[in-house]
């Protein structure tokens, strides 16, 4: 089957029902979407799939059609997407396991809403668990991502 | 025959050491140097200086960090380190976590081992902690744990970097002709101010690296320090906010297969039947070995991918002997409660308590049983490594907390010498004591010599990983106090029990020696507090149960954490007394205790009126040499009760980092809140129930608090920080939710009692 990854175009040989995590990771080589539960549970596989996140350990491969995003293509360490920049500047991350999922969930909240209030992030983050405790900064990073969309930076 | 300059090389550090502690320079066999682990992978061009500098004739500075980084910013504190005497920006360094080696032994792991309090500064404390420092060194352990990372390398790493530059100095002097003194640095180069002349560190690195090491190392003096004291942008961010192949998981090899374990979900238990056939057949799957581990028995799948591995996982039909421990909870509750009925080991014992008690009119008297679960670390990342077996050569990649215990039990698992085995440590998506274990790593490596040299990448699935822990153990403990006419207390007596942390550890770590003495972890947390009670007996018995327990998070503080200073609390409430003065008279003796306490108190304006529906609870512990005070404020809303705010003073001695530091403890305070508030590990039928986030769950952004955190330095030894923060939160909110209910919970989680929103 025909996989879009990152704006770049795969075939693969997949059972229609593994998990895309695993055919990104596994067959791809895209490591960047980490695998946290298997039940969609704790969004650290958070991708988006024609723009919208989803939780790729749940999702089979056969039933994606749209063009799959993960966190090694919204930036790169040359150019950083508002959000990992935010992130980099409140300085979030811990053990950093959670964080591709963290950031690809908080770009989608801010592609739907410019600017979240506690109530939105909460509602859009409350799927990505982080066992480190970086909630605070999580927040603080989004706040300040949107600030850093809004002046176009 | 090796140099000179290489012998003096190699035994620099410990040279330095001595000097620096004022300790004459002995001859004694544990003052002997490991050789430098550097000296082996030297790229053209390249010197070292000791273990943990490295310099390239393109001036490329590579600092060694030889600890586990699993979120703690350790890697950016110690490269920092290094760097301040180095004299160099934390952006001009590379950093890594280097080899394997018994040259990165950590001394201060063990300093706290002794049956001493922190505070207690005698000679026979002081001395029992220098001999465990030597214990440390004899052991050569290379492990990342006991917040002890900063205190051990606090010394070491400045005196690495500050010798490699007085000898880049001392090159550079040779090579311009110029007096020494007359040379300054910055940013990797020295400059000789008069002429205007200036050489890189990599232009006279091989120069300064053969000459004799210096006899004397100068360290800064604090007011100079540039990069320590103040916070650093972390070494690793920029990879963690790209989504940068740096776990374990990530690693990806030329032909590499896939794989994952199914093991006993009882205990030791052996498999009586298995039938393989359905799984062998299914696709993707090449092979089913059956796998005997010092933590179990079970099955390694290997595969084409690792769904298919999972699949084939689920598809293995086995049964499994019967326990060698109680079948479910109560009857574990139930061995526990038979223990704690023992006369058990007295670790503290102040004054006369049985006299003290005799004749306490029952009014005075204050009684209180409390109990808590086993809990999983439930990293973020599941247990993982991946394995090459090649021409009798083993190379495992994994995150782990002690790359030469994997290298030895890897050894012995696999039948090779050690020196075959090359352990590439990388970041670890989370630790808390999980990593210290070497069940992943021994798995994949027995897998490896199933694949014909492929390698060969093992991750578990997060049930096997929920099911397969060395779990916080289970505790109860019954406490008792006497109150005076004032309300204070004049005598307590406590008393716990709880599978033993270190039997369990020397089961799966070292099955060959037996525990000797007392387990001090059952009392850590309780026996060792600053208060001042003038009949205090604090006592713990190990319980017989043999399910896995190991290192969790603060370990034996986080059970004597909620204990201790939820009975503090008890003991205010009962004699009337304000918790917050409670603590400030009864550790009068110990200023930076006070300091601590004040501070909180300060922070949360304990004692101004909150209103209807809300209240705060504070909690104070030591532990790992830190002097914490939390205060949690709660809200009784329609959806449950609710964290509002916590706030966090902790007395750190030397705050090297004051931005990992207040990270640190906000990170170990949601770490015992999450397990305060909902998490237990329960047993039906010889196995765990839980087995993933939906029935082990942990705080999520929604329920997150706000937190405000002040860092003293008052005590004069430095603390540790990665832990601390946990012990004093769970009894900071079940103190909280008594304040505000009038309910006083004593056993955990407390979602048994009430709903949180």
């Amino acid at each position: 089957m025909r996989l879009t990854v990152d704006g770049q175009s795969f075939d693969i040989d997949a059972d229609p029902d593994m998990p895309l995590l695993w055919a990104l990771r596994d067959l791809i080589g895209k490591t960047g979407p980490k695998f946290g539960c298997g039940i969609a549970a704790c969004g650290a596989c958070t991708v988006h799939v024609d723009g919208q996140p989803v939780r790729s350990c749940s999702l089979p491969v056969g039933e994606v059609s749209g063009a799959v995003t993960t966190i090694e293509g919204i930036g790169t360490a040359g150019k950083l997407h508002p959000v990992q920049q935010a992130w980099l500047e409140e300085q979030v991350a811990q053990c950093g396991y959670c964080q591709a999922g963290q950031i690809m969930s908080a770009v989608a909240l801010l592609d739907e809403i410019a600017d979240p209030s506690d109530a939105d992030i909460d509602n859009a983050m409350g799927g990505n668990l982080c066992r480190c405790g970086t909630y605070p900064k999580i927040r603080s990073a989004i706040k300040k991502a949107a600030a850093l969309k809004t002046a176009g930076l | 025959m090796a140099s000179v300059g290489k012998i003096a090389r190699r035994t620099f550090l410990i040279g330095a050491a001595a000097v620096a502690g004022g300790v004459a320079v002995g001859y004694y066999y544990y003052r002997k140097p490991f050789p430098n682990p550097l000296e082996a992978e030297l790229g053209k061009g390249e010197a070292t200086f000791n273990p943990y500098v490295k310099v390239g004739a393109d001036n490329t500075i590579t600092i060694v960090a030889p600890r586990a980084e699993m979120g703690q910013g350790i890697s950016t504190t110690l490269a920092a380190m290094v760097a301040e005497e180095l004299d160099v920006g934390l952006d001009r360094v590379k950093v890594e976590h280097g080899p394997a080696s018994h040259a990165y032994y950590n001394a201060a792991i063990l300093e706290e081992g002794g049956p001493f309090a922190f505070f207690d500064e005698s000679m026979t404390a002081q001395a029992v902690r220098s001999g465990l420092g030597v214990v440390g060194k004899y052991l050569a352990l290379q492990g990342t744990g006991g917040s002890a990372s900063t205190r051990d390398g606090f010394d070491k790493m400045r005196q690495a970097g500050a010798a490699a530059r007085q000898l880049l100095i001392a090159a550079a002097a040779q090579k311009l002709g110029v007096a020494a003194a007359d040379l300054e640095t910055a940013d990797g180069s020295i400059l000789h101010k008069a002429s205007g002349k200036s050489l890189t560190y990599g232009a006279v690195a091989v120069a300064a690296a053969a000459m004799a090491p210096p006899a004397e190392v100068r360290l800064k003096n604090r007011a100079d320090w540039k990069l320590l004291g103040k916070p650093q942008k972390r070494i690793d961010m920029l990879a963690k906010v790209t989504g940068a192949p740096i776990f374990g998981i990530d690693v990806r090899l030329p032909n590499m297969l896939y794989g994952t374990v199914k093991m006993s979900p009882r205990f030791w238990s052996k498999p009586v039947k298995a039938d393989l056939s359905r799984a062998e057949k299914m696709p993707g799957v090449i092979k089913i070995v059956p796998l005997e581990t010092n933590y179990g028995h079970g099955f390694g799948i290997i595969a084409e991918n690792t769904w298919a591995a999972f699949k084939a996982a689920e598809a293995i039909d086995a049964q499994w002997s019967d326990p060698e421990y109680p079948l479910s909870s109560a009857a574990i509750s139930d061995v526990l409660k038979q223990a704690l009925s023992a006369k058990g080991s007295v670790m503290r014992d102040n004054g006369d308590v049985d006299t003290a008690f005799a004749d306490a009119p029952r009014e005075r008297i204050v009684e209180a049983d409390y109990a808590v679960p086993y809990l999983a670390h439930a990293t973020m990342e599941p247990m993982n490594a991946t394995a090459q077996l090649r021409d009798g050569a083993l190379d495992i990649w994994c995150g782990n907390q002690a790359p030469t215990l994997v290298r030895q039990l890897c050894a012995n698992a696999v039948g090779i010498e050690q020196d075959k085995i090359t352990v590439r440590t990388t970041f670890m998506g989370g630790g808390f004591g999980r990593r210290v274990e070497m069940d992943y790593a021994l798995c994949a490596a027995l897998m490896a010599k199933e694949t014909g040299g492929r390698p060969v990448k093992v991750t578990w699935t997060r049930e096997e990983d929920m099911r397969h822990d060395a779990y916080r153990p289970a505790a109860i403990g019954k406490f008792q106090a006497r109150l005076g006419d004032d309300g204070m207390p004049v005598a307590v007596d406590m008393k716990m029990a709880s599978p033993s942390v270190i039997a369990g550890t020397l089961r799966r770590l070292f099955p060959s020696i037996s525990p000797l003495g007392p387990d001090k972890t059952i009392v850590d947390g309780a026996y060792d507090q600053p208060y001042t009670i003038p009949n205090y007996r604090v006592s713990g018995i190990a319980a017989p149960v043999s399910i896995p327990v190991g290192s969790w998070r603060s370990v034996g503080s986080s059970v004597n954490g909620f204990f201790h200073e939820g009975f503090m609390d008890e003991i205010a409430v009962a004699g009337k007394v304000d918790p917050v003065e409670m603590r400030k008279k009864l550790m009068a003796t110990y200023p930076s205790a006070v300091k601590v306490v004040e501070k909180v108190a300060a922070m949360a304006k304990w004692g101004e009126a909150l209103p209807a529906g809300k209240a705060k609870g504070m909690a104070f512990t030591l532990s790992f040499g830190s002097w914490v005070g939390e205060i949690v404020q709660v809200a009784d809303t329609p959806a449950g009760i609710r964290i509002e705010k916590v706030w966090i003073a902790a007395d750190v001695g030397t705050a090297l980092d004051p931005g990992i530091i207040e990270a640190q403890l906000i990170s170990a305070a949601i770490y015992g809140l999450s397990a305060a508030m909902g998490q237990e590990i329960t047993f039906a039928d010889g196995m765990v129930e839980q087995s993933n986030f939906h029935d082990f769950d942990a705080m999520r952004i929604f329920q997150c608090p706000v937190f405000e955190v002040a860092i003293l330095e008052n005590f004069h030894k430095m603390g540790g920080v990665g832990e601390v923060g946990t012990p004093p939160a769970a009894p900071a909110l079940a103190n909280a939710i008594f304040a505000l209910t009038g309910k006083r919970i004593r056993t955990l989680p407390l979602s048994k009692t009430v709903a949180f929103a």
